[in-house]
């Protein structure tokens, strides 16, 4: 096993990019993210790769578009009204079937919003990123050592389905010191070939990397192959994580920093006697909705928590409607973190259990 | 039996889908013709814009991506970086330049981005249906300046190249003209040396090209080149604007 290090995590990501081949990165400065794009502005160089900074997020967005389609792994990292600009790149990125990652620490909204950590862009994320009918494939880490293995999983989807990732932690992932260790390095020259890249059409038919359909049938059919390549994803590709689902009586979904605190009030719930599980949706897109409805069959009372005013709580209602079971909200926002306590709190309104 | 006159390689055998009179078809060939002549055909990545010559990347045949509007500089930026010793050049009207792609243009050749930029001014947004564009004339009627431009309304024309040329990042900016033989004579040899100089590695470079469009502008294609002469030209002068000179 390679040896710990302790690291923040938007450095870790950065360094978890580098590990998983990525030589060029295009960003622009928001808090809370600087770490990421400062780390790469070293690391890149020293590895023969490029880092830029760019002159606005739509322009690195836009940049990102043209390296994924020369044939690079490429990423570009920003935070809530940083990729609120990007989403234009992203939408084209989607729409050429380009493979790139892209980060969001997310912060607190709308608007200039605030700098504390927030999940208030979920729905941006994994329903309404930018026009058109297209999705993200969205990972939320909850952990530095979770955001370093989904980092280089990120490029590997990436170019699997070649479609853009989204690596959506928040601020307190990005600022949050832990150990973490390097399992996976990747050397980019050991890529496998991208032979619809525009890398120069020497000896072979030109490539064109476009996003645009004149003819609606022709678009159509697009939009299918985009969907077919969704519903892959939806069949192949969901992850998550469940605690005590066996004897539990009320069951908590979050994911990324809330998940991390509803565990610790699950634990407590428990020592009062409380039967709590919870369950921790990794992939948001591709969301787990088939193990919620599962555990639906036999649970009366789900508690969502989120860092919002409740947005991944309807994707758990979707799931569990055919049971009728009921979907409590818990929510801080604003760069506010719900307590364990709070959760705790919010566990014995519900009752039962217990 | 000897070929006096054909189609260059760097072109495919798509037709223009461009109004009659248009001198884009002008333009893509000069480009095309200094690619054959560079021999760079298999080692060129286009950018195509949005508007009128969105379609660029069926007609050059090199590999191509189309960008969003106004973005293909910051394109052109991820290709080239990625790939420095390939040709990178970017395609781009005025609406998509000089409007919404400012930050765009400004910044990669501030950067010294090496990739070279054909702009082509026709002082209107085409595809859109003849709108007014930053580089429209005063007094110019467009669809959204029915009654003629107006300076304090919506201000004077924007020097793009001009402004450009006080870059150091900017190596060679030249405005040419296609309005007729003589001047597309010139216009081939400027382009030709912009991408010369990429090859050479000196930088950003920019051939700004004055063009017609007779639809929108709502005239015979024949007195359009005239209309082009007669009033873009004491606008926008043709001149080198900026050459870096050895040891720059």
């Amino acid at each position: 096993m390679a040896k710990k290090i302790l690291m923040k995590g938007n450095e870790a990501i950065a360094e978890a990019a580098v590990k998983a081949g990525c030589r060029y990165f295009f960003g622009y400065p928001i808090t809370p993210q600087n770490e990421l794009p400062a780390y790469l502005s070293w690391r890149l160089p020293e590895v023969g790769g490029v880092f830029l900074q760019a002159e606005s997020e739509v322009a690195a967005s836009n940049m990102v578009y043209g390296a994924a389609g020369a044939g690079a792994r490429v990423m570009t990292s920003s935070s809530s009204p940083g990729i609120s600009l990007k989403a234009e790149g992203i939408s084209y990125i989607a729409g050429a079937e380009l493979p790139a990652v892209i980060v969001n620490m997310m912060r607190g909204g709308p608007g200039l919003g605030g700098i504390q950590p927030a999940q208030s862009d979920y729905f941006q994320a994994t329903k309404g990123m930018a026009h058109g009918d297209f999705r993200l494939f969205v990972l939320a880490p909850s952990s530095v050592q979770e955001a370093v293995d989904l980092t280089i999983d990120a490029f590997e989807l990436a170019d699997k389905y070649r479609n853009p990732v989204l690596l959506l932690a928040d601020g307190m992932i990005g600022q949050m010191m832990e150990p973490v260790s390097f399992e996976r390095s990747i050397d980019p020259d050991d890529l496998p070939d991208k032979p619809w890249a525009t890398d120069g059409a020497e000896g072979r038919e030109k490539n064109i990397i476009n996003s645009l359909s004149l003819d609606p049938a022709e678009l159509e059919k697009h939009n299918q192959k985009l969907k077919e390549k969704y519903d892959q994803m939806e069949k192949e590709e969901v992850r998550y994580e469940t605690y005590y689902l066996d004897d539990a009586d009320i069951v908590i979904v979050a994911y990324g920093t809330s998940a991390r605190i509803s565990l610790s009030a699950m634990e407590l719930a428990r020592e009062e006697g409380y039967k709590v599980g919870l369950i921790r949706p990794i992939t948001l897109f591709p969301f787990p909705k088939e193990i919620i409805a599962k555990t639906s069959e036999k649970i009366d009372d789900f508690l969502t928590v989120e860092m919002s005013t409740g947005q991944m709580v309807e994707d758990v209602e979707l799931a569990v409607c055919a049971n009728n079971s009921s979907v409590h909200f818990y929510g801080r926002t604003g760069g506010m973190i719900p307590t364990p306590e709070e959760i705790l709190a919010e566990i014995k309104k519900i009752g039962g259990g217990k | 039996m000897q070929v006096v006159a054909k189609k260059p390689d760097s072109l495919t055998d798509k037709d223009f889908h461009y109004c009659p009179g248009c001198t884009h078809g002008i333009i893509h060939r000069l480009v095309a013709e200094v690619m054959d002549e560079l021999d760079i055909r298999e080692k060129t990545i286009g950018i195509a814009p949005v508007g009128c010559s969105v379609l660029a990347y069926e007609y050059f045949d090199c590999d191509m991506q189309e960008a969003s509007h106004g973005r293909a500089p910051a394109v052109a930026t991820g290709v080239k970086r990625v790939h420095p010793d390939k040709v990178v050049f970017t395609y781009q009207g005025d609406g998509d330049l000089a409007s919404i792609g400012t930050a765009e243009i400004v910044h990669a050749a501030n950067r010294g981005e090496n990739i070279t930029t054909i702009f082509v001014n026709n002082a209107i947004y085409g595809m859109t249906g003849g709108q007014m564009a930053p580089t429209t004339l005063l007094g110019q009627k467009t669809t959204t300046s029915p009654a003629g431009r107006k300076k304090d309304i919506a201000g004077s024309p924007i020097k793009i190249s001009e402004m450009l040329a006080v870059l150091d990042g900017a190596a060679y900016i030249e405005r040419v003209s296609v309005h007729d033989v003589k001047h597309i004579i010139k216009a081939k040899k400027a382009i030709k040396k912009a991408f010369k100089m990429q090859l050479e590695g000196k930088g950003f470079t920019m051939i700004e090209v004055l063009s017609t469009c007779p639809t929108n502008w709502g005239i015979e294609p024949v007195e359009a080149l005239k209309w082009l002469e007669e009033n873009m030209i004491p606008i926008y002068k043709p001149q080198v604007l900026k050459e870096a000179g050895e040891g720059e």
